[in-house]
């Protein structure tokens, strides 16, 4: 029942899709990563004028599907000037939807650090961005990981929306396949193992780093649900 | 956008219907299968516990909209004919399943086991100890990452315009297509899965702040 002929003859197809959907989500997540930075240092940096802004931001990307945001940017971006190749468009749309969930999974890091510890470390001289970059940021590293990871999960699961508005990623190659050869379960299911592959890849990723992060991590310091720490 | 929302609301509001409609029956439906997925999960017996793990990994580790496609052409292959719109709330059903299960089974874990060894200890049944004891407790631990599922499944819906089931954003595309104004419908389209689910959270925030009052109060 199962016609591996078929997934052989069509390789170089589901090899090209791949190829498309993995660099479309790697620069879309890594603009994810760093926009998301961005807006949750300007949320925290200064809240009265940023915060309602980033705010906002983070609700519109919480409440509206990919879709929508994919359709604005390559069919309605046109009207206001703005034209975008398809696979530009997938990346923006990506980078522009996880940025508002990354910016509250930063902000969720940061806020997590009792700020005990950062008044202790100017208490001891040491300075801002010391703090920043020695105290900071490791332990806000850690508490992200697990997050960070299930997001970038997120957003290649999501990315094969991109094949909606005609990129030749996995989902829209596997269609052109079944289209072409009437065999629906082969490619789909073909296809569907390796998202599932590329996702453990990213899941086994996200708990090689926790597990090295936690390593490195001295035992005084506050761990998560540690509340006799977190309070102290 | 104001225009688009004024001059068509009587298609939008019918599209936004079918969204609701596939959304909550595939929530509700995913409520049910998924609280017994989570009984799989977390049972004593390995013969149960590897099905139903292989089954939450394929349906979390997979794209919603390959799933979709998946369902909607094997269907009548295996010779049965459904409706798009039956095969998008079997979809969205058995993708949520998958999501709920393990909120639930996150939910169920938090419940001391003491409580479990108590009520058995009094002689209450496991049935009714899961069924009085174990699960008001979990609703209340679970509701917020519901809601997020919730969430998720009204935008996911918006996927389902691609099996040609009329729903908020295959409406969209038609006006669109219509009237020449993509930006202004898209940017309507997503004021209202926006005006949504905000109103959705705000149910469940409401919903939590009275458990939790209730539990003071209890």
């Amino acid at each position: 029942m199962f016609d591996l002929a078929l997934l052989w003859e069509t390789r170089e197809l589901i090899l090209q899709g791949l190829w498309n959907t993995v660099w479309i989500c790697f620069l879309g997540c890594l603009m994810a990563l760093s926009l998301g930075l961005v807006l949750a240092a300007l949320r925290l940096s200064s809240p009265r004028l940023f915060g309602y802004p980033v705010a906002c931001y983070v609700e519109i990307c919480r409440g509206t599907p990919l879709l929508v945001l994919l359709f604005l940017l390559y069919y309605g971006g046109p009207s206001i000037g703005l034209r975008l190749d398809a696979e530009i468009a997938g990346v923006t749309g990506i980078g522009l939807y996880g940025a508002g969930y990354f910016a509250e999974i930063y902000r969720g890091g940061f806020k997590s650090i009792p700020k005990g510890q950062l008044e202790a470390a100017r208490m001891l001289g040491i300075s801002p961005w010391h703090a920043l970059t020695r105290i900071q940021i490791p332990q806000m590293l850690r508490l992200i990981v697990p997050p960070g990871t299930n997001q970038l999960i997120i957003l290649v699961k999501e990315s094969a929306l991109i094949s909606i508005i005609s990129v030749d990623d996995l989902t829209k190659n596997a269609t052109t396949i079944v289209n072409q050869t009437f065999n629906v379960i082969e490619p789909y299911l073909a296809v569907a193992l390796l998202y599932w592959m590329i996702i453990e890849l990213i899941a086994r990723g996200g708990y090689a780093l926790e597990k090295r992060l936690a390593d490195r991590q001295p035992r005084h310091i506050a761990q998560p649900g540690d509340t006799a720490h977190a309070h102290g | 956008m104001f225009e688009i929302l004024l001059t068509h609301y009587p298609v939008l509001i019918k599209g936004l219907t079918t969204t609701l409609v596939v959304s909550l029956s595939a929530i509700a439906l995913g409520l049910v299968c998924g609280v017994l997925l989570a009984f799989g999960l977390t049972s004593r017996h390995r013969w149960l516990r590897w099905p139903c793990g292989l089954y939450r990994s394929f349906w979390r580790g997979t794209p919603i909209l390959l799933q979709l496609l998946l369902v909607y052409y094997l269907l009548p292959e295996v010779g049965i004919e459904v409706a798009p719109i039956t095969a998008a709330i079997l979809t969205l059903t058995l993708n949520t399943t998958a999501f709920q299960a393990e909120i639930f089974r996150s939910g169920i874990a938090h419940i001391h086991a003491g409580q479990v060894e108590a009520a058995r200890m009094a002689g209450i049944s496991a049935w009714q100890t899961r069924r009085r004891i174990v699960m008001p407790q979990v609703f209340r631990l679970t509701l917020p990452p519901l809601t997020n599922e919730i969430i998720t499944i009204l935008k996911n819906s918006s996927l389902i315009s691609v099996i040609a089931v009329t729903e908020l954003m295959r409406v969209s595309e038609q006006i669109a297509s219509r009237t020449f104004q993509p930006l202004e419908t898209y940017l309507a389209a997503a004021f209202l899965y926006l005006a949504v689910n905000l109103l959705l959270a705000q149910i469940s925030a409401h919903l939590e702040r009275r458990m939790a009052g209730g539990l003071a109060t209890e």
